[in-house]
């Protein structure tokens, strides 16, 4: 600092002007149709940081989401790297594009969502930054200074990087979202750098659903292993549908194969935190806790008075689920 | 199909939901004798396990908030390792693999945990030895930086690790370790399939499912339904006693494990206040509705 004054103003670069000033890269992650919306609480948490936001948007198919993310509001510029080599976003070959953006621009964060892709591709950047990636923040105390949790979210870690560069996942549900609209940020295209070529995307198969997306819908309902089968899912479904509700499950009900693994709220799942989760024969063991503890009210439906989902459920009724959903749905027909 | 034999998982990557039929070996021993009679470059597979706090323990926050208490508690190999080493295994059975080197950073008592590996299945195991200060700021970035360098020297296809460890739930190594190695990575994997000199994985995503195909060498990590893991039964303890482990040290490996990430403080989460047990349906959803929920 001191000698930066010291020297003569023609001499104070674009570059080290750059490197004092706190600027951030957020991954965008999307499907080459729409953004995904946790990148709207990774703009949030970046903004906190204080600095420039930059976004960087690749894939096979940019246009709409470079639109989109233009106008969302806080980000400064958006760099598009549209090439086939993007399809299926793998890490091994986003990785070079970033490193390639990071070396031109020198950013003092890389950030995403702490969703699958973010998970992904986090880390692999961080290591070839040869720096600690920073997992799933649910604070922002200063530029350097992080809080996430631990061990299932039984304790609360605050961590500090001296890392030149601090490269970190934001969990979705501790940011609220930024603002799509009021945003004119500049969109410039970068270079890809040449293909890896180390791996190839081959498919997916998507679980379809006309209800909310579970980590961010207002309302979510889960079931448990007191559903005893598939079909019984249907009561949350009808009750989910009268609440607007996303259906998630504990892993008991997955693996037991009532429904896919990709509804499964915990330390190894989803991490959600509505405004109401509503618990149906979950018993609350601490990997569920760790996935939907931080929602704000929080009900459960258990026939077993002894169930620990009680210690954390502000409305707890003790009774049959197989009559009391039905019930309430039809209470709620009303 | 290249797979000799019938007993490759279902291979569709969308119905099944990823969970694959339980196939519990009966005879485990006896396979490392025979020599695969494929011409297939059979291939040599590092699996890192790690010591953890065991995963039903409630753990508890020092007074001095520096860490959670760790003395004279349960610990285990976490359960993702546990998924990792029975897909070590399983590769091993269906002749992929010709040797599994299990391996754990940390103090003394990680020596448990490779034996554990070891009585699963795993060939020999490596003990990288890490105590004091250096084991308290040992995190995913020196972890995989030991990993690469071992599985430089071991010259090992593939690196099959757990998506997370329960204790920190960084969910990084995997990836770390990848990049290090210029790898392609395989994570979150719910079910894997050699095809030729090619990894077909199937990840667990947001949405559901997807397939890569990873060239070899690669890294893979196991999310909860790639297996089921067996138990070691008592004649694979004994047998795992006999077992090599080899020791090592960063410093041996040429590996700096200095770390720039400082844990300032580690505290208890906001309890949640005790909530109302109500008498019926009704009261529930008059009480939603007073506080505005629905």
């Amino acid at each position: 600092m001191f000698r930066l004054f010291s020297t003569t103003g023609r001499r104070i670069p674009a570059t080290c002007y750059l490197q004092r000033f706190q600027s951030t890269l957020v991954l965008t992650e999307h499907n080459n149709e729409k953004l995904t919306p946790i990148t709207l609480n990774a703009i949030t948490a970046a903004k906190q940081l204080g600095g420039e936001v930059c976004c960087l948007i690749a894939g096979t198919n940019c246009g709409k989401v470079t639109e989109e993310v233009s106008k969302v509001q806080g980000v400064k510029k958006v760099l598009v790297a549209e090439n086939d080599i993007f399809k299926g976003f793998l890490p091994e070959e986003l990785t070079p594009l970033v490193l390639a953006a990071h070396k031109e621009f020198k950013f003092t964060h890389i950030c995403a969502g702490a969703s699958a892709f973010g998970k992904n591709i986090i880390p692999r950047i961080a290591a070839k930054l040869d720096v600690a990636a920073i997992s799933d923040i649910t604070e922002i105390k200063n530029p350097d200074t992080f809080v996430r949790t631990i061990y299932a979210g039984n304790a609360l870690c605050t961590v500090k990087s001296d890392d030149d560069v601090k490269v970190f996942s934001v969990r979705g549900t501790s940011f609220e979202a930024a603002s799509v609209n009021g945003g004119n940020a500049s969109s410039e295209k970068v270079s890809p750098p040449s293909a890896a070529g180390v791996s190839e995307w081959i498919g997916q198969s998507l679980t379809k659903s006309d209800r909310p997306e579970l980590t961010s819908a207002r309302v979510v309902i889960s079931g448990g292993r007191g559903l005893r089968s598939g079909e019984n899912f249907k009561l949350l479904y009808d009750l989910a549908d009268k609440l607007h509700a996303a259906v998630g499950a504990s892993r008991a009900a997955v693996d037991a194969g009532f429904v896919p693994n990709d509804l499964q709220v915990g330390q190894t799942g989803k991490i959600v935190a509505p405004e109401l989760y509503i618990a149906v024969g979950i018993s609350g063991a601490i990997q569920h806790l760790a996935g939907m503890k931080d929602s704000k009210t929080i009900v459960a439906i258990n026939k077993d008075p002894e169930a620990p989902i009680f210690q954390v459920a502000d409305y707890g009724l003790v009774a049959d689920l197989f009559k009391a959903v039905p019930e309430m749905t039809a209470l709620l027909e009303k | 199909m290249p797979e000799g034999g019938g007993t490759t998982p279902p291979s569709g990557n969308g119905e099944c939901a990823g969970r694959m039929c339980v196939r519990r070996p009966q005879g485990t021993a006896g396979c490392g004798a025979q020599k695969s009679d494929e011409e297939m470059a059979a291939m040599t597979i590092l699996v890192g396990v790690k010591r953890v706090i065991d995963y039903a323990v409630k753990i508890r926050v020092k007074p001095d908030h520096t860490g959670v208490v760790t003395d004279g508690v349960k610990h285990s190999m976490n359960p993702f390792c546990e998924i990792a080493m029975e897909e070590a295994v399983r590769l091993k059975e269906k002749k992929h693999a010709q040797e599994v080197i299990a391996v754990s950073c940390g103090p003394q008592q990680c020596q448990e945990t490779i034996r554990t590996a070891l009585a699963m299945g795993a060939d020999r195991g490596i003990h990288v030895e890490v105590t004091g200060k250096d084991y308290d700021a040992l995190g995913p970035l020196q972890v995989s930086k030991i990993l690469a360098a071992l599985a430089k020297q071991e010259k090992v296809d593939l690196i099959l690790l757990g998506k997370q460890a329960i204790d920190g739930d960084w969910n990084q190594t995997g990836q770390m370790t990848a990049a290090l190695l210029d790898w392609p990575q395989g994570t979150f994997a719910s079910e894997v399939k050699v095809e030729d000199k090619k990894l077909m994985v199937t990840r667990e995503v947001d949405g559901g499912l997807e397939t890569v195909s990873l060239k070899l060498p690669a890294v893979v990590t196991s999310d909860l339904r790639l297996n089921e893991p067996r138990y070691a039964t008592l004649p694979n303890i004994m047998k795992a006693k006999k077992k090599k482990i080899a020791r090592t040290s960063a410093q041996e490996l040429g590996v700096n494990i200095s770390s720039k990430l400082q844990t300032l403080s580690v505290e208890d989460p906001l309890q949640r206040t005790a909530g109302v047990k109500v008498e019926n349906v009704e009261q529930l959803v008059a009480k939603l509705q007073e506080i505005g929920r629905i």
